[in-house]
């Protein structure tokens, strides 16, 4: 038992929890009977989501996507001036840069964030929040119509809306 | 990343959404929800991903949970569960 | 009941499958894993090119920016288009332009700020808010290249400093800062510049979005800096779109799309 935590559970702790946050969400969108709470149910799942790519994008001892203002100043400076910038004490930032005459910073992958699942759960997050928007106009309009949110109450009276022609 | 911070964090996520899903008030559903956008802002920022973290602190803490309250403020309070 | 049971059924199915595979995954925080460096003998990850080569191609530092509104712009301008579609779908379910007997059911009580004087305090306090917070906004947006930020956070922001003053005040205190022609307005504005800036490079023979051909234009010296600039000007088109879209759906939902009362 002992064993399996430290195997399995311990180096995915991330990623055992993005299934456990989409299933709480899951089970809400398909067993709550609010339609307000299975909205809410929904926006968790998709933070589930989002959680798993971003939670991929992590690397052990990196920084933020932002390169280092001042490192990256010294860009086609002679090798001297930015390996002096870089190396100085103190001033270890995420984009160290280590020039090798040739121009351009060679800046090293592992001490940065991956940026590209960030650039797209950014976007999704903000389109979730014009299609929830989306989502609770229906739920007005369906308040409006049937007078009642329950999805059972909802449904009770489609059906006798059928009966009655 | 730092592990601990993460992991707290993670726990604190797991239950605020079952509470938000669980308390039949939808107001207080909501707020929750509103909690809820707000750790995983600080989760975000904590994994390094800035960017983000900002537009979940807009986004998920504040338009979200405004745009819940004006419907059930519209609609009806109180949830049977 | 019986619906619960087998919802739990089918959460602890599809939880268990999923927790199975959570057991072959790359451990978390490893650089080398295949999402960060490519998969082992193959090409290396996409991530690595923009890590490597965002600053020399455009002189972007920040590279959440760069990628967002250079390299993968055409996803990002269809999903500015889907935010507009969003809007678009709020007017058409629930804005209400006849006036018929739904009105009957009560004036809208005057409740801006002079007309209430238990809301003085509230309402003063966040007409000394709301400029600041619109002014980070912008900053937000300009900044974007070198900080956190960009235009869906300064358009989200902007949308929330109106929504503030439509909760601290009345809803028509906001509408008489933006409009519904406004915000209509300034959302498609939005596109607009956004597929403006993609099509001029058409002119010159280049790609769609290839921002490096309208160095001339610009008048930069080289086409990093007319990349920079540029998307500069794509943040402030998503900016206008988002803000217009974020307030649109606030007042439609606050008012049940009748656009008078409020909350």
């Amino acid at each position: 038992m002992v064993s399996f935590f430290q195997e399995a559970v311990v180096p995915h702790f991330n990623f055992w929890i993005y299934v456990i946050i989409m299933m709480i969400g899951l089970w809400a969108v398909i067993a709550k009977n609010n339609l307000v709470k299975k909205l809410i149910g929904l926006s968790i799942f998709q933070t589930a989501i989002l959680l798993l790519y971003v939670s991929l994008a992590v690397k052990e001892d990196a920084g933020i996507p932002i390169l280092d203002h001042h490192a990256v100043a010294h860009v086609g400076e002679p090798e001297g001036a930015a390996a002096e910038a870089a190396g100085e004490p103190g001033k270890q930032h995420a984009g160290e840069v280590d020039t090798h005459g040739n121009g351009h910073p060679a800046i090293d992958p592992d001490r940065i964030a991956n940026p590209l699942p960030h650039v797209l759960m950014l976007t999704a997050i903000v389109v979730g929040v014009a299609t929830l928007g989306v989502a609770l106009a229906l739920c007005q309009m369906i308040y409006k119509d049937f007078g009642t949110l329950e999805e059972d109450e909802v449904l009770q009276k489609i059906k006798s809306l059928h009966d009655d022609v | 990343m730092i592990v601990p911070f993460d992991i707290l964090i993670l726990v604190f996520l797991v239950i605020a959404a079952v509470i938000s899903l669980w308390v039949k008030d939808l107001l207080a559903a909501a707020m929750i929800y509103g909690i809820y956008g707000f750790l995983i802002c600080l989760l975000w920022a904590e994994m390094g991903a800035v960017d983000v973290a900002f537009t979940e602190a807009t986004v998920g803490a504040g338009v979200s949970t405004v745009l819940i309250v004006a419907t059930i403020l519209n609609t009806r309070r109180k949830s049977t569960d | 009941m019986k619906a619960k049971i087998y919802a739990s059924l089918a959460v602890v199915i599809t939880g268990a499958v999923l927790l199975y595979a959570v057991t072959d995954f790359p451990n978390f925080g490893d650089p080398h894993s295949p999402a960060n460096a490519g998969v082992k003998g193959g090409a290396p990850s996409a991530s690595i090119y923009y890590i490597e080569n965002t600053y020399r191609d455009t002189k972007v530092p920040n590279l959440v920016t760069a990628v967002l509104a250079d390299y993968r712009g055409y996803d990002t301008m269809f999903e500015t288009v889907v935010i507009l579609t969003a809007g678009m779908a709020i007017f058409a379910i629930l804005r209400v332009l006849r006036r018929d007997e739904d009105t009957e059911e009560a004036a809208p009580v005057d409740r801006s700020i002079d007309g209430d004087h238990h809301r003085i305090i509230v309402g003063i306090t966040c007409r000394i808010a709301v400029p600041l917070i619109q002014i980070f906004a912008l900053y937000v947006v300009a900044h974007g290249h070198h900080s956190p930020g960009g235009g869906f956070q300064g358009g989200v922001m902007l949308g929330a400093s109106f929504i503030l003053i439509a909760l601290s005040g009345s809803l028509s205190d906001a509408l008489a800062r933006l409009g519904e022609s406004s915000f209509i307005r300034l959302a498609c504005i939005g596109i607009f510049i956004y597929a403006g800036f993609g099509f001029l490079p058409l002119l010159v023979d280049r790609n769609f979005l290839d921002y490096g051909a309208l160095a001339g234009l610009l008048m930069t010296d080289g086409e990093e800096m007319a990349r920079s600039h540029s998307m500069l000007g794509v943040e402030i088109g998503v900016a206008m779109t988002v803000m217009a879209v974020m307030f649109a759906i606030f007042a439609n939902l606050s008012t049940r799309g009748r656009l008078q009362g409020g909350l």
